[in-house]
């Protein structure tokens, strides 16, 4: 048997609503191993509001308590003001939201939980999408994609913004430890939630979550287009700790070309168009590899 | 017990640190700042054992607070006009959740423009949220309703939120000397929240998710309908404990004044039901039969008090620090809804007063009475009246 730091510990049940090839299904199954059941869980609107069924039932095996869009932090907040003023220690508190409900509604209850250093952990997993009011475009939607919101159409309407950036928000909150994660990588995703819930504070991590559904990718083929996400450099690996950087570096490298065409959400994009999407991801690369060699020079 | 001059919000904030409400959430404004800075006080002295999360918005204050609440918590926030506006969405989720928390408004008037002063559009368009809304009149009523309040919205066959408001500034920030009862006193009167169903680690389960049409939203809903309508006894219920051990009670949800034998009643919620007093007082004196209705719960609706005032009462006045747009005065409709169901109905007029904060003065309320009566003897002038309206010349 392979030797794996991912626990053998399920805390979710098989009998979830998620789509074939979900990434976000997989996300939660690899943070609650990692979590393991003193854990309560806010969770805001979003696929996971859904996914764990229907009432009565829940596939989650912690606490969760739902909650309104932008209120997973807040919500997380709550819980654990509630934990301490009952004297209930070793409770890991999980906010789990997705890429809108953090970035987009939810940011400003999210900044106020990590400016005030509330003792949670915030996991957004990130689809880039709207994906479960049926793939809208967030401000974490990628540049270049197709959604629903930004239908290309005859005007070339794609999505012309670049991602917005969770991590170097929490960065600059001067939070004690965030990093990005993808779900193609269990054994780093989970690792670095073990680490997360070791260190006092806030911690925010953004697990990149490939969705068939809204990226219009092969189901079979979620955990291979995830780990292009993470070689190609759209999606670095890396992790921030008191604001010390550290980097993964792909052992080989894709072209961004070669990351979009598995997803038929990028299908329109001509050469030209992907070139420059290509300029960006390299300089924004070289710009995360200064910051690492900054942090280390100190 | 001790005596100290307060104002109204000194003594939502003495409210509940002798609840020993253990979480606070809240944010401030205008004229709400003082409840939630005595209350930072209080936990910053050591006084109150609690948590105090200073959140950045109302909204994540009462996010807070119903999960706070769901893990068994005992909470408290406070707010006003803009802030309840903007919690608007999670008043529906505290009540929806069947989560206790216990609030206090300020009223204030609804921008724009920006006005800071008392005026009961805030609370009133929270009416549908199913919160318990409760009006004080006095300094020391507001501290009382906010210790009553925990026991009815914490009672396991009632669980249901409730807030309490003091209009602002007339009760805000009057000073008056208030009984401040024993901390020994409250505890006896209010146990420790404990509730059965929480977020616990040990029994885990999942909160507020999905339900089909054909499942269990609507029997949920109706058990809120059902619980609300249980709240009006406990209320009662609880205020008779009250009073057992104080020796103060506030009315019930209807807080009648010589409507005994009264021809003519005004209704009115909250300040400025004081003033009304000091009028019928004189207003008897000369021999008038006149009476205040003070709605002192609007949420649950005190129907059968209505019913039994409309019963022999011949007209009835009801003043709104509110409006609805399109309709009138939102304790109008209500009071005339309550009393349809009647055989022989008093005729019911609405006086729209005070709003932004504009003085009811004994003036003013002496011009009501005179209407009233002239109402009795030559029947309904206007359904609805804008009081003391100014109208700019037109030249």
């Amino acid at each position: 048997m392979v030797k794996t730091p991912v626990p053998a510990e399920e805390n979710v049940a098989p009998g979830h609503m998620g789509c074939p090839g979900c990434g976000a299904c997989l996300a939660l199954r690899l943070a609650l191993k990692a979590l393991g059941k003193r854990t309560i869980m806010t969770v805001p609107a979003c696929c996971w509001a859904v996914m764990p069924g229907v009432f009565p039932y829940c596939s989650i095996k912690v606490p969760v308590l739902f909650t309104a869009f932008e209120t997973a932090a807040a919500s997380a907040s709550g819980v654990r003001a509630a934990l301490d003023a009952k004297g209930q220690k070793d409770i890991n508190v999980l906010a789990w939201a997705g890429d809108g409900g953090t970035l987009d509604i939810g940011i400003q209850a999210l900044s106020g939980a990590v400016e005030r250093r509330d003792e949670i952990i915030y996991v957004c997993y990130d689809n880039e999408a709207y994906m479960n009011t049926g793939i809208q475009r967030s401000s974490s939607t990628p540049i270049g994609a197709w959604t629903t919101t930004t239908p290309v159409g005859t005007t070339r309407n794609f999505k012309l913004e670049p991602k917005k950036s969770g991590v170097e928000i929490m960065v600059a909150h001067r939070i004690p430890y965030t990093a990005t994660a993808c779900v193609s990588y269990p054994e780093d995703f989970v690792k670095k939630l073990q680490k997360a819930r070791d260190i006092r504070g806030p911690k925010y991590i953004q697990v990149l979550c490939p969705c068939p559904a809204g990226w219009k990718s092969d189901p079979e083929k979620s955990i291979q287009i995830g780990r292009l996400a993470v070689e190609s450099n759209v999606w670095p690996l890396y992790e921030v700790e008191n604001g010390v950087y550290t980097v993964r570096k792909p052992a080989k490298k894709v072209a961004v070309k070669d990351y979009f065409k598995t997803q038929g959400r990028f299908r329109h994009l001509d050469e030209k168009e992907i070139e420059q999407i290509q300029k960006l991801v390299d300089h924004d690369w070289e710009t995360l590899l200064r910051k690492e060699e900054n942090a280390q020079k100190k | 017990m001790a005596k100290k001059l307060i104002n109204g919000n000194y003594a939502a904030a003495y409210g509940a640190k002798l609840a020993r409400a253990e979480v606070i959430a809240a944010y401030p404004i205008t004229p709400q700042t003082a409840i939630v800075e005595q209350v930072a006080d209080f936990v910053s002295s050591g006084e109150m054992k609690a948590r105090y999360v200073t959140v950045e918005s109302e909204h994540s204050a009462m996010a807070a607070c119903i999960a706070a609440a769901s893990v068994g918590a005992r909470t408290f926030t406070a707010t006003s006009s803009q802030g309840l506006l903007l919690m608007h969405e999670l008043l529906h989720w505290a009540s929806g959740a069947r989560t206790p928390v216990v609030m206090v408004n300020v009223n204030r008037a609804v921008a724009p423009p920006w006005s800071v002063w008392a005026d009961q559009t805030d609370s009133v368009s929270q009416r549908d949220t199913g919160w318990m809304q409760f009006y004080s009149e006095s300094t020391q009523e507001e501290l009382d309703t906010v210790i009553m309040s925990y026991k009815v919205s914490e009672s396991p066959d009632i669980m249901l939120p409730s807030f309490t408001t003091e209009d602002a500034f007339f009760l805000s920030h009057t000073y008056e000397p208030v009984e401040i009862p024993a901390q020994e006193l409250v505890d006896g009167f209010l146990p420790p929240f404990n509730p059965e169903i929480k977020l616990d680690i040990d029994n885990p389960r999942g909160f507020g998710s999905l339900s089909m049409p054909h499942q269990w939203y609507m029997e949920l809903r109706y058990l809120i309908a059902e619980a609300m309508d249980r709240s009006r006894q406990k209320i009662l219920k609880v205020e008779k404990e009250w009073k057992e051990l104080t020796g103060r009670s506030y009315g019930g949800l209807l807080d009648e004044y010589r409507t005994e034998d009264a021809e003519v009643v005004l209704v009115n919620a909250g300040s400025a039901a004081s003033t009304i007093r000091e009028v019928i007082d004189r207003l008897r004196a000369q021999g008038k039969k006149v009476g205040l209705a003070r709605l002192r719960s609007f949420r649950p609706f005190p129907t059968e008090e209505i019913r039994a005032l409309g019963r022999h009462v011949h007209t009835i006045g009801v003043m709104d620090r509110c409006y609805t747009f399109g309709d009138g005065g939102a304790f109008f409709t209500e009071v005339k809804s309550a009393l349809y169901q009647l055989k022989d109905r008093p005729t019911v007029k609405n006086f729209v007063v005070g709003i932004g904060g504009r003085d009811i003065t004994m003036k003013t309320v002496g011009k009501l009475y005179d209407n009233l009566y002239k109402i009795k003897s030559d029947g309904l002038d206007e359904e609805k009246e804008w009081v003391d309206l100014k109208r700019p010349e037109v030249g």
